[in-house]
């Protein structure tokens, strides 16, 4: 167990002129669960790849529990890893796989029966210990890639999209048994994903990356309140946030032809003083409801019924589309329109439309 | 070509493991097929002249060459005795130990050589391919004038090492190309999960590469032993009676006086049979490797 830092930790690419992780910084707590997450390309599995010493550290430095790790093996770094694909060992059985690292230590042969039996039954493999891992199905080829990982007690556990390969409804019950299991063991983890729910259900904080630039880091709950920029506010949630650059007008934003959406009056007192003639204005669809006068005018495109809830995909006007929560069974109508107002207690972001930094 | 035959039965057993997906098929395959025939008909014509070529090596010299093909006759050794009484023990020992330690001298130094090329790519990676490759472009009878000149200066004319070195050189770049596929089918994050787990590189390879690709290893050698045993053009310019192998102790029983069929044929069969049998001890190997793809 242990924390984590990058220090203005930087990865360059052979190939190519641009970092692909650009002088990263992070402080992760003893134990703590954190989540890279960003669109592909965006330097997450290679920030996590350089903590574990499959790639190099360019600039800066990493350190694990205060020591400092550039130049470190990745053999010395007592990282444990769940690979997206799980690489188990093909020729070797399941308790092989998962007592491998053990063997490697020179721990004892019943020693290692001993762990490897409490892993397997924590993670119901008991009867698939003998088995080799093509006999397996993909949920139990990740539970043993889990086993070889909790096998070693290691410092830092390192997980690089370990659920992309498991059917929907498996990743779900996956992810929760995999934040159960590092919550009861304590064990500081490092999580890459692309898909923003398992970051914001699964992390105690999020590291949004994009371009190898980390754009927020911060809790799930701070993530979605309160974005630090354009690009994390429309990331971050399902169906994403409605993003419109648009001019500023007496008492709010100009939105389609003739509809205003309104704002609160300190958020016109800091637009003004940033002297914006325009700002690109983020609500999320959740916030929306439907009106019966005022708001804004908008044609309905699509209705989405999901039996608990509905999603309207609108257009205000030529390119500004908005998407609002609504009710299920809900009565608007493809083509119709209809107008959209924003929730009591719902919140307007507003961001710089030139660098996209939050206002307020 | 005697190889393959038993390969097909093995495949099914291989993936027998789901039995209810399995017997349909092969109720299916009982059906009549013209392709069936058809390879049957392929089949029995290259399969009849090795067959023809060991029923004539049981015979009596008399026998073996008639107007009217003799199916039936007193199997006999004494060709056998015949051949071995013109000293077909040296040149069976030179082609066996020719073939054991060229082959063993290019496992040794291809495999790493492929891994490093496959697993471990640097820069000029496909320079170095394209170099193998470039020393199999110049035809040998180039380079035999040179070859002979160098070999005879070193002293090692007639002598069994001067074929090694060839062999081996000359079976180098198929090994290293053959086995770099084989190795380029491991998933690279094994290298990465072994040497995570606090493996060195070298027991990552011994203990999880390796394994995987033995089938491949057990290919490579197989090849690379069939190429050493039937080496004729060095061994019939770089070598006399010492160091004579297999291939060029057979012709001498192609004489333009008189016909000695059946002593060929028993030549012949000798020298065939130690292929046979390493192909046969590589097969179990082989077909091994044919489940490797379930993994990624």
């Amino acid at each position: 167990m242990a924390t984590i830092t990058y220090k203005n930790a930087s990865c360059i690419y052979e190939s190519s002129d641009k970092l692909a992780v650009d002088s990263l910084n992070l402080d992760i707590d003893d134990g703590e669960f954190v989540v890279l997450v960003g669109p592909s390309g965006s330097g997450k599995s290679t920030a996590l790849r350089m903590l574990a010493g499959l790639e190099d550290i360019d600039e800066g430095s990493i350190e694990i529990g205060g020591k400092d790790m550039v130049g470190v093996p990745s053999k010395d770094r007592d990282i444990a890893m769940v690979f997206q694909n799980y690489a188990l060992y093909p020729n070797k059985t399941v308790a092989e796989n998962m007592g491998f690292a053990l063997k490697l230590r020179g721990v004892s042969a019943d020693e290692r029966r001993k762990k490897v039996e409490e892993a397997a039954k924590m993670l119901d493999l008991t009867e698939h210990l003998d088995r080799k891992p093509a006999k397996l199905s993909g949920g139990q080829r990740q539970r043993v890639a889990m086993g070889r990982a909790i096998v070693r007690e290691p410092q830092v556990f390192c997980m690089d999209e370990p659920l992309s390969n498991l059917d929907a409804k498996l990743r779900v019950q996956t992810r929760t048994e995999i934040a159960a299991l590092q919550r009861r063991l304590g064990t500081t983890t490092v999580y890459v994903t692309h898909d923003q729910v398992e970051a914001m259900t699964m992390g105690d904080r999020v590291a949004v990356l994009r371009n190898g630039k980390l754009q927020q880091f911060a809790s799930p709950a701070d993530l979605y309140d309160r974005p630090a920029n354009a690009f994390v506010a429309g990331f971050i949630g399902s169906p994403a946030m409605n993003l419109m650059t648009a001019p500023i007008v007496a008492d709010g934003v100009k939105i389609g032809e003739n509809s205003t959406l309104e704002l609160e009056r300190d958020q016109l007192t800091q637009l003004h003083d940033a002297g914006l003639k325009e700002v690109t204005a983020g609500v999320r669809p959740e916030d929306l409801e439907l009106s019966d006068s005022g708001g804004i005018e908008v044609i309905v495109d699509l209705v989405e019924d999901l039996g608990s809830e509905a999603y309207l995909y609108t257009h205000a006007g030529p390119g500004v589309t908005l998407v609002a929560r609504s009710l299920p069974r809900a009565p608007a109508k493809l083509a119709d329109t209809v107008r959209l107002r924003k929730q009591a207690g719902g919140a307007v972001h507003l961001f710089n439309p030139q660098t996209g930094e939050r206002i307020g | 070509m005697s190889t393959s035959v038993p390969q097909a039965p093995a495949t099914t057993q291989a993936s027998s493991a789901d039995t209810a997906k399995v017997q349909k098929p092969k109720r299916k395959r009982r059906k009549f097929s013209p392709w069936g025939v058809v390879a049957w008909i392929v089949g029995l014509g290259f399969f009849f002249p090795v067959f023809w070529m060991v029923l004539t090596a049981f015979k009596q010299e008399v026998d073996a060459y008639t107007t009217t093909p003799k199916f039936f006759f007193v199997p006999t050794l004494d060709e056998f005795k015949a051949v071995f009484d013109q000293g077909v023990g040296t040149a069976l020992l030179n082609s066996l130990f020719a073939t054991t330690v060229s082959t063993i001298l290019v496992l040794a130094l291809g495999v790493p050589a492929a891994f490093a090329l496959s697993l471990r790519p640097v820069r000029k990676t496909q320079d170095a391919l394209f170099f193998f490759m470039s020393t199999k472009m110049l035809p040998v009878v180039a380079a035999i004038i040179p070859l002979y000149v160098i070999v005879s200066n070193i002293g090692l004319l007639d002598n069994i090492w001067a074929l090694i070195i060839l062999y081996t050189s000359m079976n180098l770049p198929i090994a290293v190309w053959m086995m770099r596929s084989f190795f380029l089918e491991v998933p690279g994050e094994l290298l990465e999960a072994a040497s995570l787990d606090g493996a060195s590189t070298w027991r990552a390879v011994r203990e999880v590469i390796l394994p995987l690709v033995s089938p491949g290893i057990a290919a490579t050698a197989l090849i690379c032993v069939i190429f050493a045993w039937n080496e004729f053009f060095f061994a019939v310019n770089l070598t006399a009676v010492q160091a004579q192998t297999m291939p060029v102790f057979l012709v001498g029983f192609i004489a333009g006086e008189g016909l000695y069929w059946a002593k060929l044929c028993a030549a012949a069969t000798m020298a065939a049979l130690p292929v046979v049998l390493a192909g046969w001890i590589a097969q179990n190997k082989l077909v091994r490797g044919l489940s490797f793809g379930a993994i990624k």
